[in-house]
């Protein structure tokens, strides 16, 4: 194929070839930067929690009358015993928070009294010996509470607890390349001893400024009374979720009455916690996509609607080249190197011009640096939306008769 | 000659039909994306205050002994300061608000009781914000130094409780207290939720949540104290506080201080005031320093908190460089219309049309082109800002198109397809009449 001709005939074009090319330079900086903020949202949508989500569901449940702690402890109790005595729940435990649950307690982890600086920031969920068997953790080293080190404390007394359980993630932190249990941590009210290490737990925020301890837990044996209310984590038996769920919350009831559920978020399964916490992810995930794809629509239309223009200008050229001996497949091939080599320039300049709007986004809306694997992407798909474009066009122009060239000359 | 050029223009468009949807999709598509997204930024970055905003302050001392000079004091003021600075009364009117959740008891006996949020703000509240009334009216200051147990409600409210009725006089129960209704507010939707607004610069520009509605509970600031004691939340603590929920002489900050100060020239010395009134507790060994006072008048403190969520930011950029992708799109379609018409350019030059003449009525055509991708692009916008609406962010309920930027709609509409129909114009005036003709 002459590439020369091709660039000699594109040189008497030259708006028309600025504003394919400049349309597909654009259009590739904005659908890669598009592509790789869906991708980051993606990603952090599909984060694990660690924890056996099919089979767990979360209950709410808020006092009357402001019991005192000692008052609320005893409910808990009754409550918990009730709940696991269900058919179709496999155990229960209460909690103060979740994962992806949004905020609760989280608190500084030192390895010293006396450090000026913090080792890490930490998610405090507060748990009994069932807890670690109600969400489905997997212990890696050391051991459960057992029942007789669970207490009770309320928001009077310092957190203090003799011993703790920490998520793997916080022990290569605190302790890395070593082992975490019989190591001693101290949390604001003081020191205590690792027993066990989780394989894995998220924390409660997957918000922006929890990233730096996304996965750092301590969990404490320590039932937290307060005067509001509290969360139980129940899991049920495999495929009874729905009948656990119903179940749950009567049986709540029935052990006392006077207490709030509510109707929207008092029984959440954790499906629907899992949705509520990345709703606004997705919708933006969902906006770009759907901007991508309009996008890529409206340039190959731009496309489609130049070259077919050219066609019809070029009919007389055409039928001239037919008529000395041109194939239909020399002519189509014509257009189609045509629209590559515009193509090629374009994605060059929106090469360029991705990175730049990259750069500045990375500066003004803490994005990361993109890829290349996306640009490349992006290239291989505006490369082939043009010749996929102009293929219509170009048949058309392949199927002008020879005649054509003698017609009013 | 205007009326013959738009003959000639519904002439042309009607050819090629499906070039002139293409045209008018790029225009109405581009149009409709960043009207949608520009709106939302338009209804978001207004004053919430306007006529108001620029004598309102909000002075801010730093009680945290962790801080220095050079650092940014606390968002929020500790009970003792805020009090201290309210109790002196220097400036013109003067609000002390915190915000907390409450649980509202109904006497319905079917119905279950909820937890809502409540705000707890001194008499001036109502006065110094413009917040409307319906029926009765705000509590005096005597209520606020009695305690009164008195509330007012919104709109929203009332109309959930008492289907829209006066229900001046009316008890709610607020936990374990009985309040008496003295007001009901009309609809107030302040954008954003001004007086609320802290900690943006924590947020990451994750900041939707300060255009949430105005709390339905409204208290005097003491009452809710005792009415809700143990309930409270500090913005944060430099040590752990003695009775959480219970704030008054802890070690944390959690009250709001706002001032209106309505002659320009007396804003310096109530600037003065507040420096020299934490100088003094300095001297009295309360602060460990002084230095970084602050007072940012209203727009100031919501430019220091960054309002505008970056999501939002980033939805319009993308929408206007969407916009500018579909107007490149439109050019050249538009020279590709344009220049087929050679001939008949030729045609009319020779036969005397000026090249004004001849710019003039492609520049008609594309203008007719942005007139109907206005429509469509309105109609667009309409969908998006639906579509904004079902969205589970605070300022949902916000996005709705006022008159200016309707009417932005049709001027960005047309003034973009006139821009882009420009340099085909020009190109299409240039037309030399003799090679024309000879070719027809």
């Amino acid at each position: 194929m002459q590439i020369k001709p091709i660039l000699s005939a594109l040189r008497r074009h030259k708006a028309g070839t600025f504003l394919i090319a400049a349309q597909i330079a654009l259009t590739l900086a904005i659908v890669c930067n598009a592509l790789f903020i869906i991708q980051q949202r993606v990603a952090h949508l599909s984060e694990p929690t660690g924890i056996d989500e099919p089979n767990i569901f979360v209950i709410k449940s808020e006092w009357v009358g402001a019991p005192a702690p000692d008052q609320a402890d005893a409910q808990m109790r009754a409550d918990l015993q009730a709940l696991r005595q269900l058919p179709g729940v496999q155990d229960a435990t209460p909690s103060n928070s979740y994962p992806l649950r949004g905020d609760g307690w989280d608190d500084a982890v030192r390895l010293k009294p006396d450090q000026a600086q913090d080792s890490s920031g930490s998610t405090i969920y507060f748990a009994d010996e069932h807890f670690i068997d109600t969400l489905g953790l997997k212990l890696i080293a050391g051991r459960n509470f057992r029942a007789e080190e669970v207490g009770h404390m309320d928001m009077r007394y310092k957190l203090a607890p003799p011993l703790v359980m920490i998520t793997k993630a916080l022990a290569e932190r605190l302790f890395p390349g070593d082992t975490a249990v019989g190591k001693t941590i101290y949390l604001i009210g003081g020191p205590a001893t690792v027993v066990g290490v989780v394989e894995m737990l998220q924390a409660q925020s997957v918000e922006h400024w929890a990233s730096d301890f996304a996965y750092r837990a301590v969990i404490i044996p320590e039932r937290l009374n307060v005067s509001l209310g509290t969360f139980y984590i129940v899991r049920a038996r495999p495929g009874q979720l729905d009948a656990a769920m119903q179940a749950a919350a009567k049986a709540l009831f029935a052990q006392n009455p006077r207490r709030v559920i509510n109707d929207d978020d008092g029984v959440l399964s954790f499906s629907e916690v899992r949705s509520r916490a990345y709703e606004r992810d997705r919708g933006m995930a969902i906006l770009m996509g759907v901007i991508c794809v309009v996008l890529l629509a409206i340039t190959a239309a731009g496309i489609v609607g130049l070259t077919s223009f050219w066609v019809g200008q070029r009919r007389k050229q055409i039928g001239v080249r037919r008529a000395l001996g041109a194939t239909q497949l020399d002519v189509l091939r014509y257009f189609m190197t045509e629209n590559l080599l515009i193509s090629c320039g374009g994605v060059l300049m929106g090469a360029v011009l991705a990175i730049a709007i990259n750069l500045w986004m990375v500066t003004r809306f803490e994005m990361h640096r993109l890829s290349l694997m996306y640009l490349i992407v992006g290239v291989v798909l505006l490369l082939l939306l043009g010749q996929g474009a102009v293929l219509a066009p170009a048949l058309r122009a392949s199927r002008v008769p020879p005649v054509e060239a003698t017609r009013s000359v | 000659m205007f009326g013959y050029y738009l003959d000639l223009a519904l002439h042309s468009l009607g050819r090629n039909k499906i070039l002139t949807a293409l045209m008018v999709l790029a225009i109405a598509v581009g149009i409709g994306a960043s009207m949608t997204t520009l709106t939302v930024v338009h209804l978001l970055s207004g004053d919430p205050l306007p006529g108001r905003s620029q004598a309102i302050f909000y002075p801010q001392v730093d009680a945290d002994p962790k801080n220095k000079d050079s650092s940014e004091p606390l968002d929020m003021l500790d009970y003792r300061s805020a009090l201290d600075l309210w109790s002196a009364k220097r400036a013109d009117r003067q609000v002390m608000l915190v915000q907390s959740t409450v649980r509202l008891n109904t006497d319905d006996a079917g119905k279950p009781a909820v937890m809502m949020p409540m705000l707890s703000a001194t008499a001036d509240f109502f006065s110094m914000f413009n917040v409307p009334f319906r029926y009765g009216g705000p509590w005096s200051e005597q209520d606020d130094a009695a305690r009164a147990r008195v509330v007012v409600i919104t709109d929203d409210l009332n109309q959930k409780l008492f289907a829209g009725e006066n229900s001046v006089g009316r008890v709610l129960r607020l936990r374990s207290s009985d309040v008496r209704i003295v007001g009901v507010l009309k609809p107030w939707r302040p954008s954003p939720q001004f007086y609320a607004i802290r900690g943006g610069r924590f947020a990451a520009g994750d900041t939707s949540d300060f255009y949430a509605k105005p709390e339905d509970v409204i208290t005097p600031f003491f009452t809710g104290l005792d009415v809700n004691d143990g309930n409270f939340q500090q913005f944060t603590c430099w040590q752990m506080p003695a009775h959480p929920g219970h704030l008054q002489d802890s070690p944390c900050v959690w009250v709001a201080l706002w001032v209106q100060i309505n002659d320009a020239t007396h804003v310096a010395a109530y600037r003065r005031f507040v420096a020299d009134y934490a100088a003094q507790q300095q001297a009295i060994g309360r602060f460990t320093h002084s230095g970084n006072t602050r007072m940012r008048s209203l727009m100031g403190w919501l430019d220091f908190n960054g309002v505008l969520p970056s999501n939002v930011r980033l939805q319009a950029w993308l929408a206007v460089a969407f916009l500018a992708i579909c107007l490149v799109n439109m050019v050249g379609l538009l020279l590709a219309k344009f220049l087929r018409r050679s001939g008949e350019i030729g045609l009319r030059r020779a036969l005397g049309a000026s090249r004004a003449a001849v710019f003039a009525q492609y520049m008609v055509e594309s203008g007719l082109i942005g007139l109907i991708g206005g429509v469509c692009g309105w109609l667009l916008t309409m969908a998006g800002l639906w579509f904004i609406r079902q969205q589970p962010v605070a300022y949902a309920d916000l996005a709705r198109l006022d008159v200016p930027m309707f009417l932005l709609t049709f001027v960005a509409a047309i003034g973009a397809s006139l821009l882009a129909g420009a340099l085909p114009a020009v190109r299409a005036c240039r037309v030399v009449p003799a090679w024309q003709l000879k070719s027809l």
